[in-house]
């Protein structure tokens, strides 16, 4: 507020200066949600109805198949592996940057947004540097005959390298607005960390936990860029759904591609409406918080 | 149980909140303390509850000759009773204050009849018992502030310490409270500290107050040693309004505006002094007292309320607060343009050789 005086508006704005006039509303309305037909919703429709094109036989069928079996379960086995991960990194992460000051902390928030910023592709490359046979820690892997890239582990850390910031991202906001007092307050009513954590801190994050873990889960399982340079495409191997999409897509095997691509078409929609109701349970549980600090206004001094 | 701070220092950067402080709370009592914000005291509160430790190497702490020093906070068994009442949003008022019940070690943690019995009691203290099941949210800042209380009190603390209790409250509120915080001690006699910037609340409410000022302790006292006897200009100015003169100690005389009184106390000063004068302790009168005084008119007079203010301009250009029971007023017949003499019943005398402290508001 730039009001020097900090007095109250007199009056509230005009609504004409608030509102358009309704043509236009009605036009810009119309607008989007063309645009929004087109871009978001025609294509998964198109994946679904490309799926069935065969009919339920045929599109039952795919999932018969070994390979794209072994891809549905690669892609549970990385997203079981690295959601658990990222959530530990995230509530540590987020621990340490909300409660604790120490040197080096702005540049550790920077680097957890890394994934954000750099290609996937990038970051399966660098993978590559590191464990590939010509990479860093390459040849002792190599001796002690453990195989990083162009297998299971190798997919699993470009996942986690991917979804690296959606966990963290969501708590530390939420813990540094939330401060450190209910923490304190537990300690001295003889709490100790671990049960600081669990009956205090736990509770007032779990929304934005359970949101990033959403979020996390499905990139986890929707990662393709990355995936794709370190996994090889060994079929039945190191395939998981995306990659299985694309390397029947490139066969011309439209039904079993869409099939598999229409699994991922309803993670996507399973997440969205599991995002919905988790934000709506979070925006319920932050107004009972902004009633708590209504009456909270410091007070101040009424004698000189 | 008895506490005691000894040589407590403390810096933040190169802020230095404070500055090699000592404190006895004798078991039992009361304490406040009492200054301006950055005064340190909310600082050494929580160095005595152990949320902050003094500078390495500097300090003690310790409770009925203990030293607990570096005890962590979860140990010392203190009651902390936060401002803004840190109470635990997600869960009722009942596991709110049960919770220093059930965090405790499996062997030491009372059975559930027993913390249910226990809260309860509590609950009842507080008067709060019909709103066991509610969450914070649902509750004024008053009854945050008891459920706070309660939740502090059911580790059964040897030590209560309070920051700024009623500070988030309004002022009706606020009065009520301090009242019932002290009816409260007195039934439980727990050794208890507060924090407060307030003055009418630590005179009101506490055994003993210690006024700080830029991490140092100015004065501890009784409240009425530390309002009638202030030992510093810093604590003159903060515990209510003043007059301030500059003036001159002479041969144990006192000249300021342009009077010249009996120093009393303040006679062993010699040279440039400060003469502080509270607006209670003028003696106003029409007719020129014998002793010397102070010719002024009446500027204002506010008479709204059991004490009537006048505002008077003395022949020098100098602007005066003055207050009058309001039989005076009336019987004196005073109004604006009014011409009076006002002479200090009692007046305190500080050396104006140091720069004076300001009073933070």
């Amino acid at each position: 507020m730039a009001g020097a005086g900090g007095g109250h508006r007199a009056a509230p704005r005009p609504r004409s200066g608030m509102s358009e006039p309704a043509p236009v509303r009605r036009l810009l309305i119309a607008a989007t949600l063309v645009v929004a037909g087109c871009v978001l919703v025609l294509p998964l429709a198109s994946v679904f109805a490309e799926a069935l094109r065969g009919g339920l036989g045929a599109y039952l069928a795919s999932f018969r198949d070994p390979e794209a079996l072994a891809a549905i379960r690669l892609t549970l086995l990385v997203a079981a592996i690295a959601v658990p991960v990222n959530v530990l990194f995230g509530l540590s992460a987020a621990w340490a940057i909300a409660k604790f000051s120490f040197p080096g902390k702005r540049l550790l928030i920077t680097l957890i947004d890394l994934p954000y910023a750099v290609s996937p592709v990038v970051s399966g490359l660098v993978y590559i540097m590191i464990y590939g046979a010509n990479g860093v820690f390459g040849p002792w892997l190599a001796a002690h005959d453990l195989q990083v890239i162009f297998a299971v582990p190798g997919i699993v850390l470009a996942t986690i390298f991917v979804t690296f910031p959606f966990v963290a991202r969501e708590l530390i906001p939420l813990m540094e607005e939330q401060g450190t007092e209910q923490e304190q307050a537990a300690m001295t009513l003889g709490a100790s960390g671990w049960q600081t954590f669990r009956r205090v801190t736990l509770p007032n994050v779990r929304w934005a936990l359970l949101y990033g873990v959403i979020l996390c889960n499905a990139r986890a399982m929707g990662e393709f860029g990355a995936v794709s340079v370190v996994s090889g495409h060994i079929r039945g191997k190191t395939a998981t759904m995306p990659l299985q999409v694309e390397i029947l897509y490139n066969e011309y095997n439209h039904v079993a591609a869409f099939a598999v691509a229409s699994l991922l078409a309803m993670l996507a929609l399973v997440t969205l409406v599991a995002k919905a109701v988790v934000e709506r349970r979070a925006g319920a549980a932050a107004a009972q918080i902004t009633t708590t600090e209504v009456e909270t206004e410091p007070q101040r001094r009424e004698a000189p | 149980m008895s506490i005691e701070a000894r040589h407590i220092t403390k810096t933040f950067g190169a802020f230095r909140a404070l500055d090699d402080v000592g404190l006895t709370v004798p078991t039992g009592r009361l304490m406040a303390l009492l200054g301006p914000s950055g005064s340190g005291k909310t600082t050494l509160l929580r160095i005595i509850a152990g949320l902050e430790q003094a500078d390495y190497g500097s300090g003690q702490v310790l409770f009925d000759d203990a030293d607990v020093t570096v005890r962590p906070v979860r140990r010392r068994g203190v009651g902390f009773v936060f401002q803004h009442y840190a109470l635990f949003r997600h869960l009722t008022v009942f596991d709110n204050v049960a919770f220093g019940l059930q965090v405790r070690p499996r062997k030491e943690r009372p059975d559930k009849d027993e913390i249910r019995k226990r809260v309860g009691d509590l609950l009842r203290m507080v008067q709060l018992d019909t709103l066991a099941d509610r969450y914070p949210g649902q509750l004024s800042g008053g009854q945050r502030q008891r459920v706070a209380l309660a939740r502090a009190l059911a580790v059964e603390p040897q030590v209560l310490l309070l920051d700024e209790p009623f500070g988030a409250l309004d002022a009706k509120v606020r009065k009520e409270l301090r009242v019932w915080l002290r009816r409260l001690h007195d039934e439980l006699h727990v050794t208890s500290v507060f924090v407060t910037h307030d003055q009418d609340e630590a005179l009101e409410v506490a055994d003993r107050v210690v006024v700080m000022n830029e991490g140092r302790i100015e004065q501890e006292g009784t409240p009425d040693e530390v309002f009638h006897r202030p030992a510093t200009e810093f604590v003159m100015r903060f515990l209510g309004e003043v007059n301030q003169f500059h003036g001159r100690v002479d041969a144990g005389r006192v000249a300021f505006a342009d009077v010249e009184l009996d120093a009393g106390d303040h006679g062993r000063l010699a040279g440039p002094a400060r003469v502080f004068v509270r607006p209670h302790e003028w003696e106003v009168s029409l007719a020129a007292p014998s002793q010397a005084a102070i010719r002024a008119v009446v500027k204002r007079v506010q008479s709204a309320g059991p004490v009537a203010r006048l505002e008077l301009r003395t022949a020098e250009g100098a602007l005066l607060n003055a207050e009058l029971p309001q039989e005076t007023l009336e019987r004196l017949g005073l109004a604006v343009g009014s011409e009076v003499h006002v002479t200090p019943r009692r007046l305190r005398v500080f050396a104006a050789d140091r720069v004076p402290p300001t009073p933070g508001v």
